[in-house]
C-alpha cells in the first residue's frame, strides 16, 4: 500500500493495456514505455502484466504505508528514497513510512514505479490501465491525486540484495540497435502505409526532414511540426481501424503519430506506421525533441524485436540468479 | 429516450456472388494489415467484410480483428516472417468471403433536431441547398445499418445516409462537441459517445447511453443492427 504525497496532473496507473476491444471502439491504453514497465516488474519478480504507476509530470512523491519493494525504471528522474539517491533502473526493498521522490528528468519523458504485487485496482475489460478518454480503468478512470491510497496485490516478498540492484538501461545496452543521428534526433523505423505514395515527392521529404514533437502531444498522440506534407490529391477515406504508431496526415499537413491512447479508428491519410519495437522510444521522446523516420522492412522489425527480447531475457535470467543466490545464502 | 428491442432480423443469409476484384492491402507498422474492399461503400461490400471477419477469427496467428467501413484491420500476434504470404492469404480469404448478413436488432434513437447542439446544421443547409426542415426530414427518414464500431467506446458508424446530406468532415475539428451530438461525417452518420474534439458535423442531440465498461456487453450497438432516428423535437 502506498499513499500519493505529491503529483503532477497526468500520472496514471497503467499495465500492458486492454487490446482486443478495438472492434467496439475501446483504446488499448497501457504504458507508453512498455519496456521500462516490463523490466521494473522483472526486477521485483512480478507477473509480466502487473500494473505500475506511469509518472510523466514531476515532482512526484509517495509514502510506503507498508514495507515491500519497488523499482523505478524509464526516464532517469533522480529518484531518492528518504533523501538518498538511487541509481536509475533500480529495485530496492523499502520499509513502512519511507518516502520515494522523483524529480523532473533531464532527458526522456516518463518514469515507471513498480511495486511488489503490482498496483491492485479493479480490472476493467481485462486490464488495470487507466483510460482517460473513456473515464474507466485505473483509479476510477482518472489521474492520480494527492492523498490517494493505492493498494498492491498479494505477493511473495521480493528477495533483493541489500542496497538493491539494477540493470543497464536499454538506451545504453542497446545503443547500436536504437540509434540517434549526429544531431541527437531519434531515428524511428517505420513501414510505408496505405496512402504513402499519394504524397508524391512530399513522401521523400517526410523521410528526409527532421520532425519536432509539438507541445500539443500527449498519450493519445504526438503532433509533429515541420515543413507540411500534402497528398497530391485530396482523399475522403472510409474509417478504418488503426494501431499505435500509425502516422496520419491531417489536412494541415503536419503528421500525427498515434500513441498508447490512440483512437481505434481513423480516416486521415496515413503515410507510415512506426514499428512496435520503436514505440517505447517514442514513449520516452520529449515535447520539443526531434525525430527522423527511417523506412524499414518486416525483416528489420523482427531483428530489432529479437534484440529487445534478448535484452529482456538476459535481465530475467540475472534476476532469477540473484534471487536464487540470495535465497541460498539466507 | 427509448431503445426498443424489436424482433431480430432473420439471421442469415443473402449470398453475394464473389467478384474477382482484389482488395487493397497495406501495412500499419509490422504486425497490422489493412484490407480495403474494392468498389462501393455499400451493404454488399460490408457483408463480405463481416464474412471475412468471421473467417479470420479462428486463425491462430491472429491477435485482433477490427472491421471498419468496407475494410478490415487484422493484427497478428507476432511480426510475420513473410509479409507477402500474409497478403496472399488475406487476398484468398477475401476472394472466398461470401456476403453474410448479421442478425441485428433495431435501435430507435430519439433525437432533438436543431437547437443548441446542431452547430453545423446551417452549414449543411448551405452545402446541400436544402432547408433545415428538409435536412432533418431526410435524416430521420433514413434506415441506417451499423457497419462497424470504432473511434470511441461504443461509437457505431452508420451507413445509409442519403447522398443529398453527405457532408465532408471538418478541416478543423470542433474542440468540445458534446456526447450525444447526432453527426454526419462524409457519407456516414452516428451519435457522438464522448465529449471532446470531433471533426463530424452536428445536426441534433440524443440522450443515449451507448457504452458501459462494466456491462457484460459494453457496447449498445453491434455491427448489423438497424438504427432509426425518431424526432422527439425539432427546434429550428
Amino acid at each position: 500500500m502506498i499513499e500519493i504525497v505529491e503529483t503532477g496532473p497526468l500520472n496514471t496507473v497503467q499495465d500492458l493495456g486492454r487490446p482486443g476491444y478495438r472492434n467496439i471502439g475501446v483504446t488499448a491504453s497501457g504504458a507508453m514505455d512498455s519496456l521500462a514497465m516490463e523490466v521494473g516488474n522483472i526486477l521485483l519478480g512480478n507477473p509480466q502484466g502487473a500494473a505500475v504507476i506511469e509518472v510523466q509530470t514531476f515532482p512526484f512523491r509517495l509514502r510506503f504505508v507498508k514495507g515491500g519493494a519497488f523499482a523505478v525504471t524509464g526516464a532517469d528522474c533522480g529518484a531518492k528514497l528518504d533523501g538518498v539517491a538511487l541509481p536509475p533502473w533500480w529495485a530496492v526493498q523499502v520499509e513502512t513510512g519511507q518516502v520515494l521522490e522523483l524529480f523532473p528528468p533531464l532527458r526522456d519523458a516518463r518514469a515507471y514505479v513498480s511495486l511488489t504485487g503490482g498496483v491492485d485496482v479493479a480490472q476493467v475489460m481485462g486490464s488495470r490501465s487507466t483510460s482517460l478518454r473513456g473515464n474507466f480503468g485505473g483509479l476510477s478512470g482518472r489521474t492520480l491525486a494527492v492523498g490517494d491510497d493505492i493498494a498492491t496485490g498479494p505477493a511473495e516478498p521480493a528477495v533483493l540484495p541489500k542496497g538493491g540492484f539494477g540493470v543497464v538501461p536499454p538506451t545504453v545496452a542497446l545503443k547500436d540497435v536504437f540509434p540517434v543521428d549526429e544531431g541527437g534526433a531519434l531515428l524511428i523505423r517505420a513501414l510505408p502505409a496505405g496512402e504513402h505514395d499519394l504524397f508524391g515527392s512530399d513522401a521523400d521529404r517526410f523521410w528526409r526532414q527532421p520532425w519536432k514533437i509539438s507541445a500539443r502531444s500527449d498519450r493519445t498522440g504526438y503532433r509533429l511540426s515541420g515543413d507540411p506534407i500534402h497528398p497530391v490529391e485530396a482523399v475522403e477515406m472510409r474509417s478504418h481501424g488503426v494501431v499505435p504508431g500509425v502516422i496520419q496526415v491531417p489536412p494541415a499537413g503536419e503528421p500525427i503519430v498515434q500513441m498508447s491512447d490512440a483512437n481505434t479508428a481513423g480516416g486521415y491519410p496515413k503515410i507510415a506506421g512506426v514499428i512496435e519495437a520503436d514505440l517505447w522510444r517514442m514513449g520516452q521522446a520529449r515535447i520539443g525533441s526531434t525525430l527522423r523516420f527511417l523506412p524499414a522492412t518486416h525483416a528489420e522489425a523482427r531483428a530489432i524485436e529479437k534484440a529487445l527480447a534478448a535484452y529482456v531475457e538476459d535481465i530475467r535470467n540475472t534476476a532469477r540468479l540473484v534471487s536464487k543466490a540470495l535465497a541460498a545464502m539466507a | 429516450m427509448s431503445v426498443l428491442q424489436q424482433t431480430p432480423f432473420p439471421t442469415p443469409t443473402s449470398i453475394v456472388p464473389n467478384s474477382e476484384g482484389l482488395a487493397k492491402i497495406s501495412f500499419i507498422g509490422a504486425r497490422a494489415f489493412l484490407l480495403e474492399a474494392p468498389g462501393a461503400f455499400d451493404l454488399p461490400n460490408q457483408r463480405r467484410i463481416w464474412a471475412l471477419s468471421r473467417a479470420l477469427e479462428g486463425h491462430e496467428d491472429v491477435a485482433e480483428i477490427v472491421p471498419g467501413m468496407t475494410n478490415l484491420l487484422m493484427i497478428l500476434k507476432v511480426t510475420p516472417d513473410d509479409p507477402e504470404a500474409v497478403i496472399q492469404q488475406l487476398q484468398d480469404e477475401w476472394r472466398r468471403a461470401q456476403g453474410i448478413d448479421l442478425a441485428g436488432r433495431q435501435i430507435d434513437v430519439s433525437v432533438i433536431y436543431g437547437g443548441e447542439h446542431a452547430t453545423d446544421l446551417p452549414a449543411l443547409c448551405d452545402l446541400s441547398g436544402l432547408s433545415d426542415r428538409e435536412v432533418v426530414r431526410i435524416h430521420h427518414e433514413g434506415i441506417y445499418r451499423v457497419f462497424a464500431l470504432g473511434s470511441a467506446p461504443g461509437f457505431g458508424y452508420l451507413h445509409g445516409l442519403d447522398p443529398r446530406i453527405h457532408m465532408p468532415r471538418k478541416t478543423v475539428p470542433s474542440l468540445k462537441m458534446a456526447r450525444g451530438c447526432v453527426t454526419i461525417g462524409g457519407m456516414q452518420t452516428g451519435v457522438a459517445v464522448l465529449t471532446g474534439p470531433n471533426g463530424w458535423n452536428s445536426i441534433g442531440f440524443a440522450e443515449l447511453q451507448m457504452f458501459d465498461p462494466l456491462a457484460a456487453t459494453p457496447a449498445l450497438m453491434a455491427p448489423g443492427d438497424i438504427v432509426r432516428f425518431r424526432p422527439e423535437r425539432i427546434e429550428l
